[in-house]
Formats: C-alpha cells, structure tokens, sequence
C-alpha cells in the first residue's frame, strides 16, 4: 500500500483561521523589516564593492588574530567570516583605491604576510568589484526581481481574475521580505547568488498558488451556489497532498544541496530551502484566504469562463 | 487520451533517443571522445569558471581618453594641413585644445576660406547615412576656426578602437599560451576576458592593463629647470616621469618615431650580460629610426612606454640596421612581459579592470565534486519518496526525472551553454519542477479513485485537469526565467538558462513520457485496480 503524507479528504478549516493567519504574516513581514532596518543585509562585494579573498589554512586561525594581521598591512578594515569551515576564512577588504596593479598588491601583501605567518595557505578565490560595477550589479538585480513579480501580477490577472493577481503578489512580496529578514538575522552573506535564490522562491511560491488558485477557479464553477468561504477551505483541503508532498521533495532535494553541496552556494540553498517553507505557508494560509477579503464571486468567474470557452483560450493542453 | 498513435510513440522516443546522444559525450572519457569517428557528436558540457577554476576579468575602456586622442591627433592634422594647404601656407595663431574642441585664430584675412577648405577635406563620414561627418569644422569670431569632434565620430572612434583592443588583447593571451581564453566585446566600452584554468591571473593582468604605448621622443635641454620644477615645460615639450626611479625627463612633445612600425621584440642580453628587450622596425620604420638618429648624433633621447621613460641613453652613431635594444632593470620575466607588450601591439586606449574573479583549480574541483554529489543524493532522495508514495506510478515518475536530466544535459550540450553553479542549483529546481508536475497528476487520478471512477477513467481525468495546472504554472515559470535570463548578470543567467532549458523538458518527460509508459501498461495488463 503507497504511503500517504497526508489522510483522504481532509477537512481543515484554513479560512476560519485566516485572522491568526494574517495577523503572523503581519508579524513576520513586520519583524523582518525591522531586522533589515537595524541589522541591515551583509552585502557581498557584489553589492558593495571591494575585494574578497576566499583563504585556506592548514588549522583553524583564531579570527581576532587574524584580522589584526590582515590589518597592520594597512589595506583598510578587514571583515573576516568562516566560509563553509573554521579552516576555511573569507577576507573582505575594502577596495584600494588607485588601478588594478593596487589590487593585486594588497592581495599580494596580504599573501606574503599569511604564508610567513601561518605556514601553508591556499588562496582559493580571489574577487575584486570596483564600485561602479557594483551599483549596476545592484540595480540589475533589483530590476530582475521587481519585473518578475510585475510580470506575475499581469499574468495571473490575465489567466484568473484581478483578485487573484493582487493576492498573489501579496503574498510573494511577504515571501521575499521574509527571506531577506533571514539573510538580516543570520547575517550570511548577501551577493547575487542569493538574488537568483530570491526569483527562484518567487518561481516556486507562484507555482504553489497557481495550483490552488487553478482548484479555487475550477470549484467556483462547479458548485456555484456554495460561498467563497467553503469554496476556499475545499479547494486548499483537496490540493493539501499535493501542497505537502512537492514541498516535501523540494526540503528533501534542498537538504541534500544544503548539508553535502559546495559551500560556495550554501547560503543560495538556505535561502530556497527557508522560501519553500515559507512560500507554502502563505500559499496555504494568505494567498487563497486573501482573495475573500478582495471579495471575489463566483459570479465574475463563471462569466468569465463563459468568455473564455468561446475563445477556446481554455483549451491550452 | 490514453491513446497514442504509432507517430507519436516514435516521435517521443526518437526525442528521447537524440537527448540521451547528445548527452552522451558528457559520460564518456576524452580520451574515447577523440577516437571518435567525425560524425559521432562530441560536444561536451561547458563547466564555468566557478566550475572549473580560472580568471573572469571585465575591462572598461576610458572614453574620455578616445576624445582626447581625437583632439591631440587633430591638433597635429591642423598644424600638419595648414602648413601644406594648397595655394601656399595658412598663418595661424593659438592653435590650442580647450573645451573638447580645437580652435586657432587665422592671421591672413584672405587665407580663412582656403584653412576652412583644407580642414573640410580631412574630414571623414561616419558610417550612418545622415552625411554627418566625424569632425565639424566652424568658423567663429570672424576669423578663429573651431574643429569639433562629433558626437558620431567619437562614437565610431571609439567602436574601432574597441575592435582593435580585442585584437590586441587576443594576441596577448595568446602569447601567454593560455588555453583557450574568450574575449568578447560587452556593450559599447567594455571587454569580458575568461581564461580557464588559469592558476595566477598577476601575470595576465598585468599584461593587459598595459597600453604598450612605445615612444622615442628627444630629450629638450634647453628647458629652465626652475620652471620645470614648477610643472611648467616650455611649449613643444612635455614632463614624463621616470619608470622605475625618481625623477622626471623633460622631452619634447613630437615622437622622432613611436612603436607602430615594430615587427619584432625579443628577450635578449645587454653587454653586461643582464636582460634586456631587443627590438627591429619594418623597413620604412627602420629608414625613420635611421634618419631621425643620424640628426640627432650627440643628442639624448627618452625610450617612453605608456608615458614613463624607461630610459634616456645617448645617441652614439646613426642606427642605421632598423633594430635595437633597450635595457632597464629587467628580470627576465618583466623583459619577456615587456617583448610581449611589444610585439602584440599598442592598445587604443587605456583598459582599466573593473571586475575581477579568479577560482583556484582546487576550489573548482570541490565544487563539482561536492555538486555532483549533492545532485545524485537529492535526485535519490526524492525518488524514493516518489516511489514510497505512488508505487508503479511513482517509478514512471523517476524514470520521467532521469531522462528529463539528460536531457537538459544534452540540450545543453548541443547548443553549447554554460553550467555554473548557480545552474546545478537551477537542475535541482527543475527536478522539483517536475516532480511536481507528476505529484499533480497522481494526486489527481488519487481523487478520481475516491470518487469511484474507473482506472481508465481515473488516470485520463487525472492526467487532462492536471495537465492544465502544470501548463499555467509552468508558463508562469518561463516568463520569470526569461526575465531573468533577460535582466539578470552572471550568475542569474546561467540559473535561467538551466531553469528554461529544464521547464520544457520537464513538462515533456512528466507529462507526455510518463503518459506513454502508463498508456502501455494499461493497455497490456489491464488492471481492475490501480495501487497508487
């Protein structure tokens, strides 16, 4: 017999419970806005500019020793991070100002003075972004993540009705911030990796909530008589194995990238791994309970499927 | 719905088929590969730098140094034209380069008309059908004529300069003997280098920050050292800093000859033994070189690489063979450097790196490693998973998977895109995509089940209503990849191309593929009931 996460014809009562609901997203949106506030996000060169050097010894160095070295050479302050292991240390410094050769001196400085110190070291990674760089790296970003969720506004507004686009972009905007309240609190480091997990997140939770919306549609026009409220509550129940099993092949592929994959990626991985959690929590519990607050009726659908049988865009297969 | 014509089975496992020989090469070793007959397909996956190990280097070109050029070289064609205008001489005055402009004052009334004629002529076309031409020739206050560098000319300035920059740096790189480095224009300033594998990226560095601007200019010893002292050299003549000490040459302004006729450098030693750079003109290059040091016997003269001197011997005798050697402090490595800058040519204009990302070979080798693992245990875990929960159907589910990663690797393949490793994190987004799209479609026929349908019917629903979802959500999925792959940089792109080349494959191994397997299966063994 196949196992089953979750029972037959579950009958969970999410739209009744959908104040407690809201009133934790509000929570949580608001708390990672306050961490992003006072915390701020550990940008990587990639934001900010400078250079970073990925260094490894042949033991753990103590890190206050190490930044004290690093910063006798006078190369600015230094920033230090464990990367992946305690043998494995990140060194951000400030980018020396002058041409490329500066660069190359401070790495070289640095070099010579860690392998006089402290014997074999390996420089693994070596990466320098000028300012300028960084700002359009910063703004492509942004553009990528904005025109992403722009572009699912209008479709889902297209494909459904306008009450479906609206609450899913509620519910991704509340994704996103969550995500980036993490990367405040842990304070791992933010570089462009982390912005493709973030449209990676907005890709799945969409997924999610298309699959719910699409079931939430298909019961407004089989059983036209019921309230939007049961509806609802129907549609999420019937999707809920679905929902959990996805979600749970998603931890279980991530945990994988997570515990036994480069450590280059690893904050990449955490940042899916914390968006499929929490993009399955406000498909189950925002998205679908938001749309009663927008008010949808079963009517403005069923018309609508009146008009788009005629046209036969229905009939994508 | 269940039913499949006998085209339609042979389309799908010839796709199926040409996906797994175009992965193929990937699994097999090079050494195989290379014995390969002509037609078996060899192309490998690209693996990025992050991949691999090596050195990404963006470079951006000063522009305002183009403008510049265009203004000094004008400067020169003004005084060059004016001296040898048809109809005799022009007298001018103040000829000078001030506000991106060049301008002199025309001291013969009658002349004016004849200067602005002569200039006209030196003028080019720009490349565009408006007749706009690279330089606008006015005339202002009566008799003071501007020459004004348009904003087309600069721009068509700067492309060829661009074009000749790659070239140069090509035959840098390739002088190194590096493997395969790529080089390519990135809009209208910049140029991207990638050189895998490369372990120290100093050396290439400091190769390509180098203009290689050689000069052989005269020493001026008539200028006052009080005013040199000031920064002040007398006019003609200009104040260059020494190389590799203190001190500064005062020299004069015009080149006896630059380093454009250079055919050949070469390490060699000077009579001391130490390194030194030789070098040999063309034989135009060699008849100038041979003229300008027979004038100047007794006189010293500057050796001048992008505007520091390197040395300032004297003239002994006439040099008469087109060939010489210039010595310094040199190592034998900063001579072959400098033997390389030499023979590759000058650059344009002046490359300053503004992006720099090297990954050692070691660091490259654990990523693969440690991502090849990651991949097999995830794509093992969830087939597990798969096959605990829906049984027969979760096997159609993973073999769906498997074939769907091969053929994104074929894909990717064939049409030569790059797996970094953002991408292995895009592959394991597409597996979920498509383990997704199979949960759909089992959940589904779960419920026809409940609902007492039949197992045809059961499984032809669940495929039809789930199909529709998958679609919805999946086009959602491509329109977020391309914006990606659209708006995104670096990373950002290589996770788009994997996720878009994976959203279509997916769709058609979880879909289509594993409808097939289940249409088969019902057909031959009929089962009064489905075990899912």
């Amino acid at each position: 017999m196949p196992l089953k996460l979750v029972p037959d014809n579950t009958n969970i009562g999410f739209v009744r419970r959908r104040y407690l609901a809201f009133a934790l997203t509000l929570l949580l949106t608001l708390g990672s806005i306050g961490l992003l506030a006072t915390r701020g996000l550990n940008l990587g060169v990639d934001f900010i500019g400078g250079l970073t050097m990925e260094v490894a010894f042949d033991k753990a160095p103590p890190l206050d020793g190490l930044r004290a070295r690093v910063e006798s050479l006078g190369v600015g302050k230094a920033a230090l991070q464990e990367f992946g292991n305690a043998r494995t240390i990140l060194i951000r410094l400030p980018l020396p100002p002058g041409d490329q050769t500066a660069v190359q001196k401070v790495v070289a400085k640095v070099e010579g003075n860690l392998k006089a110190s402290y014997g074999k070291v390996s420089f693994r990674r070596v990466e320098s972004v000028s300012g300028k760089v960084s700002q359009e790296l910063v703004q492509k970003g942004a553009l990528a993540v904005l025109l992403s969720m722009l572009a699912v506004a209008v479709f889902t507004w297209f494909r459904f009705e306008w009450h479906f686009g609206v609450s899913t972009v509620v519910a991704l905007v509340h994704d996103v911030t969550v995500t980036l309240g993490f990367f405040a609190l842990t304070q791992l480091e933010f570089d462009l990796n982390v912005v493709a997990a973030i449209l990676t997140i907005i890709g799945y939770s969409l997924n999610d909530k298309v699959v719910i919306d699409d079931r939430i549609r298909e019961n407004l026009r089989k059983y036209r008589q019921m309230d939007i409220g049961p509806i609802i509550d129907l549609s999420v129940n019937e999707t809920l194995p679905r929902t959990v099993m996805t979600s749970l092949a998603m931890i279980v592929a991530l945990t994988a990238m997570l515990l036994l994959g480069p450590d280059v990626i690893f904050g990449f991985t955490a940042a899916m791994l914390l968006g499929i959690v929490v993009g399955t929590y406000s498909s189950i519990f925002v998205s679908s309970s938001l749309l009663i607050v927008l008010g949808v009726k079963p009517r403005a659908v069923a018309v609508e499927k009146k008009r788009t049988a005629a046209t036969g865009a229905e009939r994508i297969r | 719905m269940l039913g499949f014509p006998n085209w339609k089975i042979w389309t799908i496992i010839g796709t199926l088929v040409l996906g797994l020989i175009f992965a193929a090469p990937n699994f097999i070793p090079d050494r195989v590969l290379s014995a390969a007959p002509g037609f078996v397909p060899t192309h490998q996956l690209n693996l990025g730098l992050d991949l691999r190990g090596g050195s990404h280097i963006l470079l951006e070109a000063a522009t305002d140094d183009v403008r510049k050029q265009k203004l000094d070289g004008l400067e020169e064609i003004v005084r060059g034209e004016l001296k040898d205008a048809d109809g005799g001489a022009v007298p001018f005055s103040d000829l000078g380069i001030a506000a991106g402009r060049v301008a002199f004052t025309v001291t013969d009334p009658t002349a004016l008309d004849r200067a602005v004629e002569t200039l006209r002529k030196v003028t080019k076309p720009v490349g565009n059908l408006t007749g706009q031409r690279d330089v606008d020739v006015a005339v202002v206050d009566g008799n003071r004529v501007t020459l004004t560098p348009t904003d087309a000319g600069i721009a068509s300035a700067t492309n060829s300069a661009m074009a000749q920059a790659v070239e140069v740096i090509r035959r840098r790189i390739d002088e190194l003997g590096t493997r395969e480095p790529t080089i390519v224009r990135q809009g209208d300033n910049r140029i991207v280098v990638q050189v895998p594998g490369l372990q120290d990226p100093s050396q290439l560095k400091a190769l390509l920050g180098k203009t290689a601007k050689l000069e052989f200019k005269l020493v001026d010893m008539d200028a006052d050292p009080a005013a040199v002292a000031e920064g002040h050299p007398p006019a003609g003549s200009q104040i260059l800093p020494y190389a590799d000490q203190p001190g500064t040459v005062v020299v004069k302004r015009r080149a006896m000859i630059t380093g454009d006729q250079l055919v050949d450098a070469q390490v060699s030693n000077d009579e001391s033994g130490s390194p030194a750079v030789s070098f040999r003109f063309d034989s135009a290059g060699g008849r100038r070189f041979a003229k300008a040091t027979q004038e100047n016997v007794g006189k010293p003269f500057a050796i001048i690489l992008d505007n520091k001197v390197i040395s300032a011997p004297r003239i002994n005798g006439a040099i008469l063979g087109g060939s010489g050697i210039i010595t310094g402090n040199y190592t034998t490595e900063s001579a072959n450097n400098f033997a390389i800058l030499l023979r590759s040519g000058k650059l344009p204009v002046e490359l300053k790196v503004i992006e720099e990302r090297t990954v050692g070979p070691d660091l490259g080798a654990d990523s693969i490693k440690a991502g090849t693992l990651a991949a097999v245990v995830a794509t093992l875990a969830v087939a597990v998973l798969m096959i605990a929960t829906y049984g027969r159907f979760g096997v159609y589910s993973v073999l769906a998977l498997i074939l769907n990663i091969i053929m994104i690797l074929g894909i990717m393949s064939v049409v030569g895109a790059t797996l970094t490793l953002p991408g292995i994190a895009g592959l394991v987004l597409t597996i979920g995509a498509a383990v997704d799209a199979n949960v759909l479609i089992n959940e589904r026929i779960r419920e026809e089940q409940r609902k007492g349908r039949g197992v045809i019917a059961s499984v032809e629903v669940g495929y039809r209503d789930a199909t529709r979802t998958i679609w919805d959500a999946n086009s959602l999925n491509i329109i977020v990849a391309i914006i990606m792959f659209l708006f995104g940089s670096g990373p950002i792109k290589g996770f788009a191309v994997v996720l878009s080349i994976g959203i279509a494959t997916s769709v058609f191994t979880a879909v289509t593929v594993t409808r097939l397997m289940v249409s088969r299966w019902l057909t031959a063994k009929r089962p009064a009931a489905l075990a899912i």
